[in-house]
């Protein structure tokens, strides 16, 4: 069986000037760098790093928002088609999207009932009392009012303007959601209520969701399976809870050691893991390796050879070359 | 550092050679000059003769490269009126300008700078109101209208100053004070949200949280932020030192370069509307690189090379 | 208990109409002791951040603030520029959540070193540079020559936050006022930068307080909590009792509203509502349209603080009981 998404060893390079004036030299930023992913029906991929690694760019390359430089995404067994063809809008209205900032994503101008019906008078031919009927059928499905249908963005909390978005994103009936930190504008009580509303539409309307945050605990908690990313590239990927248990890659530990938790009652159990320094500048990314700059076990071998995904016992993939050394006290 | 001047150089060339370009063929279309300055009825034995001693009978092209290549050398071409070269006629006046409009822009910083800072710094008060209400009845009203009061005023009324000409140092004061109070009330309203704009930001706070006294807050940390965006618009001041008083000079019967563009414009004196237009593009383009370099100079994020982050 | 180093009472800031239900900061009362760390948590509204600025007088100037803030019995609140102009930077220091933006951009590192340094301890010249390689080595930033000659935008956040924080040390403060420090950085940077603040309180002794919208962020960083919702003081408590046994059904909310990093995953539990705009603020307790357990007095009259349990303060009419959770918290009954 095909999966929903497929993307097949994706890159994204853009060309930049390392300088000033017409003739500074110009390199290559490696955004996205050799990215596979598989997402099934009605599930949830959280894809987490930090700035820079690349995963808001392989969120707009799986929207087919930028072209890839090479490599495919194919959804539901079918390549994307190019930006701006027929075909391409679409399919629009099987991938939809939801950003960080929901009032950057709203029409200021215009009263949100009419927002909400917009999906359905570009992609389908409906009566206007229709949309109405099903735009209220979709406020009331992300807990909007009726009322509000007339309300203007402005008018709304963030969260509520998250939940227009959403609204409008489901008018559709997409099959994929890619959502690009859908809460983290949101206020800490509201962000549960967001949470919470994204796994109730999950369940009850089998959408898959792409999540990509920086957010661990977000991600651990609406992911079935979660990608980490470093300078362009998947370090390790694997099932939530296991990953976020044992995460083996030493990048994947640092970052799951420097969450901040509340510790109920109790001092913490979890390794400490500290890393030292900066990412390196996207434009320069080290050789073999691309962590191996931070890396506390990097060998000669991380600085010269880039290692590959590899299947650990239990479906975990992790791109490192030291991944099976126990000295290194890495969970099985 | 190299590379961004040789870029600057070029597109500044290119800004002149597309201003002398237009100037050509804008002249070449709006009519004869020959019939122009001969007047209608002179025999065409003497027209053909004017024609062909100033070369308007080849083709227009070859008129354009002509023109062009003087223009390389140097060579602007000579007055149709009296026959002397344009670039002297142009040189001799600019001096009498000069003499307006450097004071005036010594007006507009002089007066539009400080009162936009203190008007910035004491935000909604009494002064900043009135400084504003100024600025915004300086910058509305039209500088003819502005010269015809300050002459009614001070040369009818007060017969303090002459209401024109040019006798020495009273007859330069109305021009200046025309040109000079409606740029520092741009030079004010600029100022003042340059300032606003800087005093808002986070670094301002962060300052005055480390400790440091208000008047250095201003002094060391918000000043020098400021100027950044004021520099653009007082580039632009400095840019039109050369064509600003056009006006000015016409209403006050002022001996500068405007004058004479309008009475070359008038007469169809090619070679010297054309000079004259060169001459306050190359002015122009040479302002236009002073700001670049001045932000350079007071922004080190403009200057930087390759981002490190 | 030793005398307070910061002793605020009755703090109040209006932005506003100078009406109860406009005020940013209503009444909030807190201390701070000598070496102490104290975490202020809150969402946006809720005056945490401004409660200190106005504490430094650093609020524009059509906000009112009434009340006390005293710094060693020096009262702060209404005192002339010059005397807050000594104590800011040299008693209490200031860092904020956008370090890049905070660092003037037209002026080196260097030079902004040492114009704390200038400010503080009088140092000029060689002196005051070698104390600033010294800051900067103590901030963990390599290369602290190179640097001193670097301009801001050249540095990253996470080394522009160290920076800022040198230029707190700057001026051996006795409390550090950090506002949401590590908020705009990356995970594994605000994981150095927690780090180096609590190296530099174990090494000098300065008292901390950290402004934090992340529980987890206070959690770990901070003896004693203090938790304000819509600009009032709604609990207090050391560290373990807050986060063990919170008695405010907002903290209690907060903190069932946080998914964990482990164990099994259980639903969330959503605080319904939104946080109220200043100039709505309810007449009564202002969580009361939100809170689960609300009766008819909490939406009239304002809850006084009342003291739960040793060093745990808590604002709520409804007494609730130790290990129980307004939200029928599973954790919490275990």
């Amino acid at each position: 069986m095909s999966a929903l998404l497929q993307a097949n060893d994706l890159r994204r390079h853009y060309r930049v000037r390392s300088g000033e004036g017409f003739f500074a030299p110009k390199s290559v930023l490696r955004a996205v760098d050799g990215v596979s992913l598989r997402l099934e029906r009605g599930r949830t991929l959280g894809l987490v790093g930090e700035s820079g690694c690349g995963k808001s760019t392989t969120g707009k390359l799986v929207l087919g928002l930028v072209p890839p430089t090479s490599g495919t995404v194919r959804y539901r067994g079918q390549p994307l088609p190019p930006v701006g063809t027929s075909a391409w809008r679409g399919l629009r209205r099987h991938i939809q999207m939801v950003y960080q900032d929901p009032l950057g994503a709203l029409d200021r101008r215009l009263p949100i009932g009419t927002q909400i019906e917009e999906p359905l008078s570009i992609h389908e031919q409906v009566s206007p009392v229709e949309r109405r009927d099903r735009a209220r059928a979709a406020m009331e499905s992300v807990g909007l009012q009726p009322h509000q249908y007339e309300r203007y963005p402005h008018e709304l909390s963030g969260g509520q303007r998250q939940r227009v978005v959403l609204a409008r994103a489901l008018m559709t009936s997409p099959g994929l959601l890619v959502c690009d930190e859908p809460i983290s504008a949101l206020d800490v009580s509201i962000q549960a209520q967001v949470v919470n509303l994204l796994l109730d539409l999950q369940e009850r309307l089998g959408i898959a969701y792409l999540f990509i945050s920086h957010d661990l605990k977000v991600v651990r908690q609406v992911s079935h399976d979660v990608a980490v990313m470093y300078l362009g590239r998947i370090v390790e990927q694997g099932e939530a809870e296991s990953l976020f248990a044992t995460p083996a890659h030493p990048y994947t530990r640092a970052l799951v050691a420097a969450i901040p938790t509340v510790n109920f009652g109790g001092g913490r159990q979890r390794e400490r893991f500290l890393l030292q320094g900066d990412p390196p500048n996207p434009v320069n990314v080290p050789s073999g390796c691309a962590f191996h700059t931070r890396c506390p076990f990097a060998t000669a071998q991380c600085r010269a050879e880039t290692p590959t995904l590899q299947p650990l016992p239990g479906g975990r993939m992790v791109a490192c070359h030291r991944v099976h050394e126990p000295a290194l006290g890495v969970a099985a | 550092m190299l590379s961004f001047a040789i870029s600057r150089l070029l597109r500044a060339g290119l800004t002149i050679l597309f201003v002398m370009t237009f100037a050509f063929v804008v002249l070449r279309l709006s009519g004869d000059p020959a019939l122009l300055i001969m007047s209608v009825d002179a025999p065409p034995e003497a027209i053909a003769a004017f024609r062909e001693s100033w070369g308007l009978n080849q083709p227009i092209w070859d008129q354009y490269l002509a023109y062009i290549g003087h223009a390389l050398t140097g060579d602007f071409g000579k007055s149709m009126r009296d026959g002397r070269p344009a670039i002297a006629l142009v040189m001799e006046r600019v001096p009498a300008t000069l003499a307006i409009t450097l004071p005036a822009l010594a007006l507009k910083i002089g007066l539009g700078i400080p009162a936009g800072i203190y008007a910035a710094l004491h935000r909604n008060s009494m002064a900043d109101r009135l400084t504003m209400a100024a600025s915004v009845a300086g910058f509305t009203m039209p500088s003819f209208v502005l010269a015809l009061l300050l002459v009614l005023v001070f040369a009818v009324q007060l017969g303090w100053l002459p209401a024109s000409g040019s006798n020495g140092l009273s007859s330069a004061i109305l021009p200046v004070l025309t040109l000079g109070t409606g740029g520092a009330a741009i030079m004010a309203r600029f100022t003042r949200s340059a300032m606003l704009e800087v005093l808002g930001q986070p670094y301002i706070r962060a300052a005055s949280a480390k400790g440091v006294t208000w008047r250095t807050v201003v002094t060391h940390h918000a000043l020098p932020n400021a100027a950044i965006p004021t520099v653009t618009i007082v580039g632009f001041m400095v840019g039109s030192l050369v064509a600003g008083a056009v006006v000015v000079e016409s209403v006050f019967s002022w001996p500068g370069i405007g004058r004479l563009l309008v009475s070359a414009v008038a007469n169809r004196d090619l070679a010297v509307v054309q000079c004259i237009l060169m001459v306050i593009a190359a002015w122009m383009v040479m302002a236009n690189l002073a700001v670049d370099l001045a932000y350079g100079w007071l922004d080190p994020r403009v200057r930087g090379t390759a981002a490190a982050h | 208990m030793t005398a307070p180093l910061v002793a605020v009472r009755g703090l109040t800031v209006d932005f506003g109409g100078g009406t109860q239900d406009s005020r940013a900061v209503d009444a909030v009362s807190l201390e701070v002791a000598p070496g102490e760390a104290l975490g202020i948590v809150g969402e946006s509204g809720s005056g945490k951040s401004v409660t200190w600025l106005a504490a430094l007088g650093l609020l524009p100037a059509k906000a009112r603030v009434t009340g006390s803030v005293r710094l060693e019995g020096q009262e702060l609140v209404g005192a002339p520029r010059g005397d807050l102009e000594r104590v800011r930077g040299k008693r209490i220091a200031m860092i904020f959540q956008d370090p890049s933006s905070c660092l003037n951009p037209v002026h080196r590192i260097g030079r902004q070193l040492v114009e704390a340094l200038a400010l503080h301890r009088g140092l000029g010249g060689r002196a005051a540079e070698a104390e600033a390689l010294r800051l900067l080595d103590q901030v963990g930033i390599a290369d602290a020559r190179r640097r001193l000659s670097d301009f801001p935008h050249l540095l990253s956040g996470g080394l522009n936050q160290r920076v800022m924080i040198a230029m707190a040390l700057a001026g051996q403060p006795d409390l550090l006022v950090a506002d949401e420090p590590t908020t705009a950085l990356d995970a594994t940077i605000q994981a150095q930068i927690l780090a180096l603040l609590a190296a530099i309180r174990r090494d000098t002794g300065m008292a901390l307080v950290l402004i934090s919208h992340d529980l987890g962020v206070v959690a770990e960083n901070v003896d004693r909590v203090a938790v304000m919702y819509a600009g009032r003081l709604v609990e207090e408590a050391p560290g373990a009792d807050l986060f063990g046994s919170a008695r405010h059904p907002y903290t209690q909310g907060l903190l069932a509203a946080l998914p964990a990093l482990t164990g099994p995953r259980r639903r969330l539990t959503a605080i319904p509502g939104t946080v109220p705009e200043p100039g709505t603020m309810p007449a009564g307790c202002r969580f009361a349209p939100r809170c689960p357990v609300a009766e008819t007095r909490c939406a009239t009259v304002p809850p006084p603080s009342r003291t739960v349990g040793f060093l745990h303060v808590a604002a709520c009419h409804r007494q609730v009981e130790a290990g129980l959770s307004v939200w029928s918290l599973p954790r919490a009954a275990e």
